[in-house]
């Protein structure tokens, strides 16, 4: 169950360790269209109510030529958007989407989207990722995994959850069966689409244990407004339980 | 050539298959009113479902079928039809041919003095392209499994799947869109032949310059899409693959025809036609606000030839910003930093209109009419869509935003408080000319209060869920847990924000019966006015109103800007451009 005080009628509580940048960078954007809003809007204001017919019968011809003063709001648009783009927006959009950890110390993960489900793979314990095989592909068999194959045979699959243990980065490497998808978890302000034919990464690292939703931001065909997950955070311990679980479940064998 | 006879043509020669630029540009004007109401309609069925979801649409859901609403309850593949037919009609059906078919096949050989358009017949025939196009698109719905609904946007390889509604959205697609480039290309041959004598290019009035450079984005921007548009009914009539990549498995079968496409190959295709796109819906209504603002406030327009200059910028940066749509597409992240920075340079020439016009207020004597009103309102609320703007354009508060309703409400806000309001205001500056009779200014006033808060109750909410987290294109917000609170959960007393935008949905709805009253009554029963009946001093001022064919009744010589009003020395607060006109 996901914790309802996870969502205000503001943002969602910031989850991921870039999340509270991404709100930084949410909170500025934001406090300069205000301020450029509200100085335009008080300057519209009195020359409404200063220039209009009845106070000012006649106007001032001369006021139509500016000097170089008239180049002041985009003078200072363009000095704001530079630092905007070079200090806030490049730094934390390459520690998003560019920068991603070291595979060593994450919990790597292989997803495939599907009309209208996701589908998490875990390598196991030699942690190499049995290869999808279109062919193979049935409900049964979501990812096409052959499991005579020495790198398939201890993969754990996981529908539309992600279980990823707190205190490791999780990098999500995504592909699509069939349409472009979206990945999108509000808490962790990341979102990224899934794209057939590609095999994009996308990590986050959760701050706290808990349940977060995925929805899909992508226009995925009917079911595409309940197409959702749930990525499940939980201590190394309870994480090592639950693989344990599937291990038992999906291959009959314990560890 | 056409050659302005006097004798009568018959009927269906003057108002049918008409080679006047005047009353092709009415065509689109009535035209297009009719599919902006058919495109406010889908949405209001939409928007009935998401207050309300799973509930019998009211009064009409009855008669809508079973393939569409069972027992008068949407289906959300209908819900999905509809939102693609609501984007595709209200842009390329609506705001375009009502901007650029209409104001700028009337208007536009009007203020440059010129007889008609440089193509009679190919305006005739973009007309008739563009008619049937919209029809071809209508029609799609009795298609089976109905009409396209892979959003507006038609990303494959979902598009290329869709139901054989999508085939239809294509073949309309082609036939809009030749009809758009028919028209651009009459737009700039005429700007550039057939000026009036002295009319040198900075004397041209501002909307001149915006149809002339919108003209020309649509003439550079639309063959790209018409090919794009070509190679994916391709992909779904011959089974070719250029937007489908090995392996795919759709509902569990295996597709035998992908392979060695590109999903992405269509975005890129699809954008370089839609950002232009934004700005040709957006300057028609800029030349629109600029010439009210000139006239309204007895005035030079403040900064003429920067606001020109602006213009030409706009078009030329509109063509190195569309990736910005594409940031989370998965394309490479260095594309990504570049079409950042040329979506940011690309605010500055905005900014420097929207001042431009906001300083022409300075020093003047504003007159308070219906249409100073609409033009007057478009500056703040054309601002909250500009704004709304930058952090979809700063690439870490875009990966948060991106596909929420944030974008929803950003595009709404530039479209319709922006261009549509902008639009409407121009209906009511124009129409003494177009028919030698006056609307209604209270009836005015009823519409332009009614319209302007109505329309801020639909999309500002937007950004409140849009920051929420909320994604758009969902047929039933309560599915998942994060849209609950910001869209079906009480939030004003017992209301929740979607029946608050429903409601103002109904409201815009009912408060453009008066000006549709006003339009029609007027034609027939307003009171008569003159030739210049606002005192304005451009060029379509100078002719009769209405204007006879051939529009001008004396030979034309311009003397002085477009905008000279209150210069020192003049007996009259008004200069008209051409010379002894008055």
């Amino acid at each position: 169950m996901i914790d309802p005080s996870n969502y205000t009628f503001g943002l969602p509580i910031a989850a991921s360790t870039y999340a509270s940048k991404v709100d930084k960078s949410l909170d500025i954007v934001h406090a300069a269209m205000a301020v450029i809003f509200v100085a335009w809007t008080i300057f519209f204001i009195i020359a409404l109510i200063k220039f209009r017919s009845g106070a000012m019968p006649k106007a001032n011809y001369a006021a139509s030529k500016g000097g170089l003063a008239s180049f002041l709001p985009d003078a200072a648009v363009l000095l704001f958007e530079i630092w905007l783009i070079f200090v806030v927006g490049l730094p934390i959009y390459a520690e998003i989407k560019e920068n991603i950890p070291a595979a060593e110390n994450a919990t790597v993960v292989n997803m495939v989207s599907e009309q209208f489900a996701w589908t998490f793979q875990y390598a196991g314990a030699d942690g190499v990722f049995g290869d999808l095989d279109p062919k193979l592909m049935n409900a049964n068999n979501q990812l096409g995994l052959d499991r005579t194959h020495p790198s398939a045979k201890d993969d754990i699959v996981s529908i539309n959850e992600l279980h990823a243990p707190l205190g490791k980065p999780v990098i999500l490497y995504m592909s699509s069966k069939d349409v472009i998808h979206s990945f999108f978890v509000p808490e962790f302000r990341v979102k990224q689409d899934v794209v057939p034919g590609m095999r994009i990464p996308l990590w986050f690292d959760a701050l706290k244990t808990g349940r977060y939703e995925i929805g899909c931001a992508q226009l995925c065909g009917l079911g595409h407004y309940r197409m959702r997950g749930e990525v499940v955070i939980e201590t190394p311990e309870e994480h090592a339980a639950w693989l344990e679980a599937c291990r038992l479940e999906q291959l009959g064998t314990p560890s | 050539m056409t050659n302005h006879d006097t004798h009568e043509l018959p009927f269906w020669r003057k108002y049918i298959f008409s080679l006047d630029h005047k009353v092709i540009g009415l065509q689109y004007l009535f035209t297009a009113m009719v599919f902006l109401l058919i495109g406010f309609a889908f949405v209001i069925i939409m928007r009935w479902q998401l207050a309300y979801p799973g509930t019998k649409i009211p009064l009409i859901g009855g008669w809508l079928g079973d393939s569409f609403a069972p027992g008068g309850i949407m289906l959300p593949e209908f819900y999905n039809q509809l939102g693609a037919m609501h984007g595709t009609i209200m842009v390329f059906l609506g705001i375009v041919p009502l901007g650029v078919g209409f104001y700028g096949n009337y208007f536009l050989p009007l203020q440059i003095g010129a007889p008609d358009m440089a193509f009679p017949r190919l305006n005739l025939a973009s007309y008739w392209l563009y008619l049937p196009g919209g029809l071809l698109m209508l029609s799609s719905f009795m298609m089976p499994g109905g009409a396209a609904q892979s959003g507006w946007t038609s990303y494959p390889p979902l598009s290329v799947i869709a139901p054989s509604g999508q085939t239809m959205w294509l073949l309309s697609m082609v036939v809009i869109i030749t009809s758009s480039l028919l028209g651009s290309i009459n737009f700039i041959v005429t700007t550039i032949n057939m000026r009036a004598p002295g009319l040198t290019w900075f004397r041209l009035p501002i909307f001149v310059w915006s149809q002339f450079i919108t003209a020309i984005l649509l003439l550079f921007a639309f063959p790209v899409l018409e090919g794009g548009a070509l190679l994916q009914l391709l992909d779904r009539v011959i089974h070719t693959s250029f937007y489908l990549p090995a392996g795919l498995v759709i509902s569990g079968v295996q597709m035998t025809n992908g392979g060695g496409g590109s999903a992405l190959l269509y975005q890129h295709l699809f954008w370089f036609l839609a950002h232009p796109e934004v700005y040709v819906l957006i300057l028609p209504a800029m030349g629109v606000v600029a010439e009210i603002i000139a006239t309204n406030t007895r005035k030079p327009l403040f900064g003429y030839k920067t606001v020109v200059a602006a213009i030409i910028f706009l078009g030329a940066l509109s063509f190195v910003v569309w990736a910005h749509h594409m940031f989370l597409s998965g394309m490479k992240t260095s594309l990504a930093r570049i079409f950042m920075t040329t979506t940011m340079v690309i605010s500055l020439p905005s900014v420097a209109i929207l001042s431009c016009l906001v300083f022409s207020l300075w020093g003047s004597s504003i007159r308070f009419s219906v249409p100073m009103m609409f033009a007057l309102a478009f500056l703040p609320l054309f601002g909250i869509g500009g704004l709304t703007g930058l952090p979809l354009g700063l690439l870490p508060t875009d990966i948060y935003l991106h596909d929420t309703y944030y974008v929803i409400g950003h595009f709404h806000y530039v479209v319709v408080t922006g261009t549509l309001v902008a639009l409407m205001g121009g209906i009511y500056y124009w129409f003494p000319k177009m028919f030698g009779r006056r609307m209604n200014e209270g009836w005015g006033k009823v519409h332009f209060w009614g319209t302007v808060i109505t329309m801020n109750g639909i999309f500002f909410p937007m950004f409140i869920q849009g920051m929420a987290g909320v994604q758009r294109r969902l047929y039933d917000f309560n599915a998942q847990a994060h849209n609950l609170l910001t869209t079906t959960a009480p939030a004003i007393g017992k209301m929740s924000l979607s029946e608050l935008q429903y409601i103002c949905a109904i409201a815009l709805l009912i408060f453009q019966i008066p000006f549709l009253i006003n339009i029609f009554y007027s034609l027939f029963k307003g009171p008569k006015t003159e030739e210049n009946p606002w005192k304005a001093t451009t060029l379509e001022w100078d002719c009769p109103s209405p204007p006879p064919h051939g529009n001008f009744t004396h030979e034309l010589k311009v003397v002085r800007g477009p905008y000279e009003y209150s210069v020192p020395g003049d007996k009259t607060d008004w200069s008209p451009q051409s010379e002894g006109g008055r």
